[in-house]
């Protein structure tokens, strides 16, 4: 384990500025390119990763115009039980999630093959095939786009966290005092605008990689069609006789996690909470809607079906009364 | 469902329809606030009972249970009128314009089913667009059914033989 400790802090000073520089050319890969309508998935071979959050690092630089700029003092809030989520003062913040740090480094004790093991790998959004702070959001502002990338649209998010309470892995993270909220009425609806990694989704527009992805010197991650990402995924898996996450997760995500020991395992071995995703199983959250889904196709003939047997009832009682 | 059998005569005003319609607007209307994060926020969901109110998925499931139902009983209602009272009744114009605004509630409602299913993604701004005209089509057909109700004014009007 000192050996990686010593490496991380290695990096940390020196190759994670390296990269940062030399990794400006690098593009996405050609698969890429060409697969417009493809959604396209991140690989995250646990294994590699060397904890330098040169990742970290890196998307907080890019994303930087984008972070909150909230102003002060905040509106009161009405009722006074709802609380302000104010994260201007710890920016340096980078153990968990922030709306002003969008993937940070989860550490696992873990014993692998009889040994003491540090893990360490990068936690952000899982970019669900079906997500459902997306489908949820009462106002459009969270969505997904074509490629399989969810965003929340920083101008038209509320804050209300709803997105936050209806993911799996409550990603999303509240800045008070910024967005439309408070051109409307401050006091009384809305909390501020959510946060999340948007998988660098301008970059990936202009056949760009994704900062995290692009700066990281131990290429940990990899981007390409979901299919592509999941079969590699698989293969590795078997190679090593590791383990999946992301696949099944909440009806499938587009970020898939490799692991030479199980997630369950590591679950248990990682700092969970508020900002501090788990790694527990998720079934599909949407699941149960999209089943009451082909109901609603039923729905109209059920109606008019009902309305035939009135009719039949009644013309047979007319028949008896005219006897 | 059932409306209650007329006898040979002229039929009445569908009043055990009117009943069902109020309750399935109660709760989709109810289960439709809840989609927007106020419940816990004004502290219904603290009160005994209602717990479960700011519990999106449960809320979500319900709308989507009241709206089947909805669909169902416009279908029933539509035939049941065409078939049986028409004769007898004319729809008035403020019934033909709730029936437009709750014809718009629901085919928002639709795509916003549609894209809640795996496979859909629709562009951004099309989502947004059907996100707040469902809401909005919802506000204008319950301001409306306020108006009429305070005029008293009806769907409708029997037909003078
Ligand atoms: S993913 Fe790469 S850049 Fe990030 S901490 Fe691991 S090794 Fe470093
Ligand atoms: S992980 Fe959470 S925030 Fe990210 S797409 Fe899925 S539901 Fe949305
Ligand atoms: S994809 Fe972009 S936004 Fe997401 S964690 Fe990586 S650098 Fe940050």
């Amino acid at each position: 384990m000192e050996k990686g400790i010593s490496r991380r802090s290695f990096l940390k000073s020196g190759l994670a500025a390296a990269g940062a520089a030399a990794a400006s050319t690098v593009a996405l890969p050609e698969s890429v390119k060409g697969a417009k309508e493809t959604e396209l998935a991140t690989l995250i071979d646990i294994r590699k990763c060397i904890g330098c959050e040169a990742c970290v690092e890196a998307c907080r630089d890019v994303n930087a115009g984008k972070y909150p700029v909230p102003s002060k003092p905040y509106p009161k809030m009405y009722p006074s039980s709802v609380k302000v989520s104010d994260w201007s003062g710890k920016k340096d913040v980078t153990d968990r999630l922030t709306p002003y740090n969008w993937v940070f480094i989860q550490h696992a004790q873990v014993v692998l093959k009889g040994k003491k093991e540090e893990l360490t790998f990068p936690r952000r959004c899982m970019h669900c095939q079906n997500p459902p702070c997306a489908d949820l959001c009462p106002w459009g502002a969270a969505r997904k786009l074509d490629n399989g990338i969810s965003v929340i649209h920083p101008d038209i998010c509320l804050g209300g966290s709803k997105c936050k309470d209806v993911c799996p892995w409550k990603i999303p993270q509240r800045q008070t005092g910024v967005g439309l909220y408070l051109k409307i009425l401050p006091s009384l609806g809305g909390n501020g605008v959510m946060y999340k990694c948007d998988r660098c989704y301008e970059r990936v527009a202009k056949g760009e990689l994704p900062a995290c992805i692009e700066v990281c010197p131990e290429k940990v991650q990899k981007i390409g069609p979901r299919e592509e990402i999941l079969k590699e995924a698989k293969e590795i898996a078997r190679e090593i006789g590791g383990y999946i996450y992301g696949a099944d997760e909440n009806g499938g995500t587009n970020t898939i996690y490799v692991s030479p020991v199980p997630f369950e395992e590591l679950n248990k071995a990682i700092e969970k909470g508020d900002g501090k995703p788990h790694f527990k199983k998720v079934a599909d959250s949407m699941a149960h809607v999209d089943n009451l889904a082909k109901a609603m196709v039923i729905a109209p003939f059920a109606g008019l079906a009902a309305a035939a047997l009135k009719m039949v009832s009644f013309a047979s009682k007319e028949k008896e009364g005219g006897k | 469902m059932k409306t209650k059998i007329e006898t040979a005569t002229a039929p009445g005003r569908p009043k055990t329809l009117r009943r069902l319609y109020i309750l399935t607007f109660i709760v989709l209307a109810f289960t439709g606030f809840g989609q927007m994060p106020i419940f816990k926020r004004y502290g219904l969901s603290s009160i005994p009972g209602l717990g479960w109110s700011a519990n999106y998925y449960a809320t979500h499931y319900i709308h989507y249970l009241g709206a089947i139902f909805l669909i169902a009983l416009m279908a029933y209602t539509a035939a049941d009128f065409f078939a049986s009272r028409r004769k007898y009744f004319r729809l008035t114009k403020a019934g033909v314009l709730q029936i437009a605004l709750l014809s718009a509630v629901v085919a928002t409602g639709v795509f916003r089913v549609l894209k809640n299913l795996p496979d859909v993604v629709f562009s951004p701004g099309f989502t947004m667009f059907i996100d707040l005209s469902h809401l909005a089509f919802m506000m204008l057909y319950f301001l409306a059914a306020l108006f009429l109700l305070i005029t008293g004014r009806k769907w409708l009007s029997p037909i003078q033989r």
